[in-house]
């Protein structure tokens, strides 16, 4: 374990101050002069051909400045992968046919919203109507409707892994057993609705200020939709109200505010209801899963043979990605000696499924650990033995994919069951009798290594630049939605050039600014990628004033140098030192004046398909559920988890925190009701996430592990946390029930209808 | 037809003229350009917009801009008048980590200081039950409620120094 002065303390975050006092800026906070106020028309059919659309009345409404229909655009798809261009799908607004309700037909920008809304009544849609499919079943069957005319089948991307002798695995095995999960869609529910604000600078360049998770990537496609190049795009973040994987594509607000404010010389703002965001608004993909495995009598496991099917609404969206990565996390947590995936992406005529924390995780997670729980059970093993026998270690090799080079699972199962009481509070309470002890693992990714969005620049960037005063400004493309990351890179900084948090300015996620480029806050890999950039940025400052100290006190060649407490000095000689200031001020006196900056970057390599470095962790739920009416009450959740080196302590608990929120709603209350294609419930009252009356008291620990690829020993700690949750829960309520859920959410409902049975 | 009402924000007095739908957040947001009022649902269920209309917390989404004809309203940005030194809640907010996106942040504050002032020493369940119409999607509220409750201690230890 390596010694820190700033990584690992209690740092409070870069914007709190800004955010505690309401002065922080996000994007519907913008206003600019001669601002329009944008509003999208949507389809309220779930599949139909458009005939006829006449905007004429809106048009002449008065105040009224701007009409667009798909005819009216250059009519370019768009997808975030860009290397397979048939997967891009999507267009800014529907061009001849609308697949879901909320799909988006026609946008207007008036000089206020009240002018805008008005006008979209005003737009007449003549739509013939279509059949269409709400389901998975329905759309691969035979003759089905087909929402996209490039794909007859409906299966819009399949992914195959195998490894292994599956055959003999299944047939060493002592038990062998099959089973299908089915798991449900959930929002995001960022409190922040979606917004953006688009100008058009007097050069022709366009600006968007926009509530986003990845400002490269929107930079990119709002240009090749708009077809302009990408230099003539600039993307900026303001504050971000969250994001959780829904605001990480370029979306039709963010194009119809800068196709428009092109159009009409104004700068125009859109900004979604929350209504909208229900309604039409990304969301988890809903999955059947189907898993078999092969055990030896002493736990030892043999295969695995895994097949998804990944609802994915009407546009891939970030759905080829979670198809992909699916097959991936089925083969984490225990060591398969062999294993088959096969992950299939389906249209249906709903709001598309996109990327949700987790990224697939979640649901194929779910299935494994729950499937873990019962093979415990018919086995006679405890859980915890069983996860134990087949767990990764550090050095274990995933075939095709990667060597985790850390892996604190065992650990983290030891050390959650000694928290837990887990041997007592197993004996203790009997099956059924409504007090139940129930574990869910996870092991995540920090950051992936495939490259879809076919990137031509590194895969995070960063720039320093040092001043003579002692203090550096640092420039990243690195998003912060809340998660901390900017704070996080600070302290990154902070610690490798030894100054302090104040020391360090910081501008990020401008495009037109922030250096090229950075693939955004998914797949939880800014600590891993943008810290790598920043180290690698600040040494190269370093080797710079390094050079200057040695120079000034005339040193040896051997001395080994050191950045610490604002100083500059040779280790073995520390009362030779330079401030930072003077170092920073020498070095650029050598270069006649020039500023001393340098740039860092990151693209992992040789890190095998998937990622550089694997977290792990295990969570304990305890329940109590009441026997007449079903409700399961939470009492205690302990969890044990491998983030690596912890940067910034109070960020890691608040990420395991929220995740519990987020794991609590998807298992027990979030769910979307649907009728057909439509959303019904579209509101906080309907849709029903944890509040701070229903988060139970939860515990947690911390097993050190140093990720030798990760900043400063460091790995993910955002995305794996949500998804140990809902196993935890359903084992729990096993226990405590005999029901055992293999389709979430868990209801009333069901716990009454199998216990009545039972 | 407009109104013109006259309402005091954050100790300032103002006279808007106001459509009979437009909302309390709407003038706050829009006219005072008083950003730091969130809007998040619009429909009185996730406390975002939360401000004290004469020490009563309320949705500003909700409320009828005519509804303040005459009334005192404070909002995040009257929380720490001089701008300098914060208020107690936003300190702990700050300290405690309580703060992630910050889009529930001002709301939540504004339900705090609500309790605080009808119940300076809240228990745990208390403050639990005065937040319950605050959604917060990132923190799981823990953070949130130390930070409150480590509010009320700090204005208690004050308070009795100072009498
Ligand atoms: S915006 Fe007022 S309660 Fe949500
Ligand atoms: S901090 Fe993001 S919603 Fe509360």
């Amino acid at each position: 374990m390596r010694e820190f002065n700033i990584v690992g303390k209690h740092v409070p975050r870069n914007d709190a101050r800004a955010k505690a006092t309401g002065t922080a800026i996000y994007t519907d906070d913008i206003k600019l002069p001669g601002m329009l106020h944008g509003r999208i028309l949507r389809s309220p059919l779930p599949h139909a051909r458009i005939l006829r659309i006449d905007t004429s009345k809106a048009a002449a409404l008065p105040g009224v400045r701007c009409v667009i229909t798909g005819e009216d655009t250059p009519k370019i798809k768009y997808g975030n992968w860009r290397l397979f261009p048939d997967t891009q799908d999507e267009y800014p607004l529907a061009i001849d046919k609308v697949r879901f309700i909320g799909d988006e037909v026609a946008a207007v920008a008036a000089v206020d919203l009240d002018t805008a809304e008005e006008a979209l009544s005003l737009i007449e849609v003549e739509y013939e109507e279509l059949p269409a499919v709400f389901d998975v079943e329905s759309a691969i069957a035979q003759g089905a409707p087909v929402l996209h005319d490039y794909c007859p089948s409906n299966i819009s991307v399949n992914r195959k892994i195998q490894y292994g002798d599956l055959e003999k695995a299944f047939a060493e095995a002592d038990y062998v057993r099959e089973d299908t999960f089915t798991v449900h869609a959930v929002s995001h529910a960022y409190l922040e609705p979606c917004s953006s604000v688009a100008q058009a600078d007097l050069d022709g360049r366009i600006t968007l200020w926009t509530s986003t998770q990845t400002p490269y990537i929107t930079q990119c496609l709002l240009a090749s939709t708009m077809n302009m190049r990408e230099n003539d795009i600039r993307v900026i973040k303001p504050f971000v109200g969250g994001g959780f994987g829904g605001k990480m594509e370029l979306r039709t607000w963010e194009f119809c505010a800068a196709f428009m404010a092109k159009k009409t010389g104004r700068p125009v703002k859109f900004t979604l209801s929350r209504e909208e965001e229900f309604l039409a608004g990304r969301r988890r993909h809903p999955m059947k899963l189907t898993s078999k495995v092969g055990f030896k009598k002493d736990g030892t496991l043999t295969g695995k043979d895994l097949r998804i099917h990944l609802d994915g609404g009407a546009y891939n969206a970030m759905g080829p990605t979670a198809t992909f990565l699916c097959g991936n996390f089925g083969a984490m947590l225990y060591r398969y000696p062999s294993y088959r995936f096969f992950g299939e992406h389906v249209y249906t005529n709903k709001p598309p499924a996109s990327a949700m924390r987790g990224f697939g995780a979640p649901q194929s997670i779910f299935a494994t650990e729950t499937q873990m729980n019962i093979a415990a059970e018919e086995l006679g093993i405890d859980p915890i033995e069983l996860r134990l026998k087949n767990a990764q270690v550090s050095g274990d090799k995933i075939p095709d994919v990667a060597t985790i080079s850390t892996c604190g699972f065992k650990e983290s199962l030891e050390k959650v069951a000694e928290m837990c009481n887990w041997k007592e509070k197993r004996a203790q309470y009997k099956t059924g009798g409504g007090k139940g002890i129930g574990i869910g693992c996870y092991s995540f990714i920090s950051g992936g290594v495939f490259n879809w969005f076919n990137t031509q620049y590194p895969f995070s960037a960063a720039e320093v630049r040092a001043f003579d005063d002692g203090t550096v400004h640092l420039l990243t493309m690195a998003a912060d939605i809340g998660q901390g990351c900017d704070t996080v890179v600070k302290q990154i900084l902070a610690e490798e050039l030894g100054l302090k948090m104040e020391d360090i300015r910081i501008t990020s996620a401008d495009t037109s600014m922030t250096p090229q480029a950075d693939l955004g806050a998914w797949g939880s890999r800014l600590t891993l990628m943008n810290g790598n950039a920043v180290i690698d940025a600040a040494r190269k400052i370093k080797e710079q004033i390094f050079g200057m100290v040695s120079v000034r006190f005339n040193l040896n060649v051997i001395h080994e140098m050191e950045c610490k407490d604002g100083k500059v000095f040779p280790k073995g000689r520390p009362q030779r030192s330079m401030t930072f200031g003077e170092a920073v001020a020498m070095a650029q006196k050598a270069n006649r004046g020039e500023p001393l900056v340098a740039r860092g970057y990151y693209t992992p390599r040789d890190k095998g398909m998937v990622t550089p470095a694997f977290s792990f962790g295990a969570q304990v739920a305890e329940v109590e559920v009441d026997k007449e009416t079903g409700i399961v009450q939470v009492k205690k959740f302990w969890t044990a988890h491998d983030c690596g080196t912890v940067i910034n302590p109070k960020a890691v608990e608040g990420q395991l925190e929220g995740a519990i929120q987020m794991g609590l709603g998807y298992t027990l209350s979030e769910q979307f009701i649907m009728d057909g294609g439509k959303t019904l419930n579209t509101t906080f009252l309907d849709y029903k996430m944890p509040n701070a009356m229903d988060m139970p008291p939860s515990e947690t620990a911390h097993i050190d592990t140093y990720e030798p690829e990760g900043p400063m020993g460091a790995k993910e700690a955002g995305e794996g946390l949500a998804i140990p949750t809902a196993p935890a829960i359903a084992a729990a309520v096993h226990h405590a029930t005999g029901y055992r859920c293999k389709d979430l959410p868990i209801t009333p409902e069901k716990i009454l209808n199998a216990t009545k049975s039972l | 037809m407009k109104h013109v009402i006259t309402l005091n924000v954050n100790g300032d007095p103002y006279t808007v003229s106001v459509d009979p739908s437009q909302t309390l957040n709407e003038v706050l947001r829009e006219e005072l350009n008083l950003t730091g009022v969130k809007l998040g649902c619009g429909s009185g269920d996730c406390g975002a917009c939360t401000v004290l209309m004469d020490g009563r917390a309320v949705s500003s989404c909700l409320t009828l801009a005519v509804e303040a004809e005459g009334k005192d309203i404070l909002t995040v940005e009257g929380l720490a008048p001089s701008g300098e030194k914060l208020h107690v809640i936003q300190e702990e907010f700050i300290d405690k980590g309580a703060i992630q996106c910050g889009f529930c942040t001002a709301g939540m504050e504004m339900s705090a200081l609500h309790l605080l002032n009808k119940n300076p020493s809240p228990t745990e369940t208390e403050i639990r039950e005065a937040l319950s119409g605050n959604l917060c999607r990132c923190t799981g509220y823990a953070k949130i409620v130390e930070a409150i409750s480590s509010a009320a201690q700090r204005m208690n230890d004050a308070s009795e120094r100072n009498q």
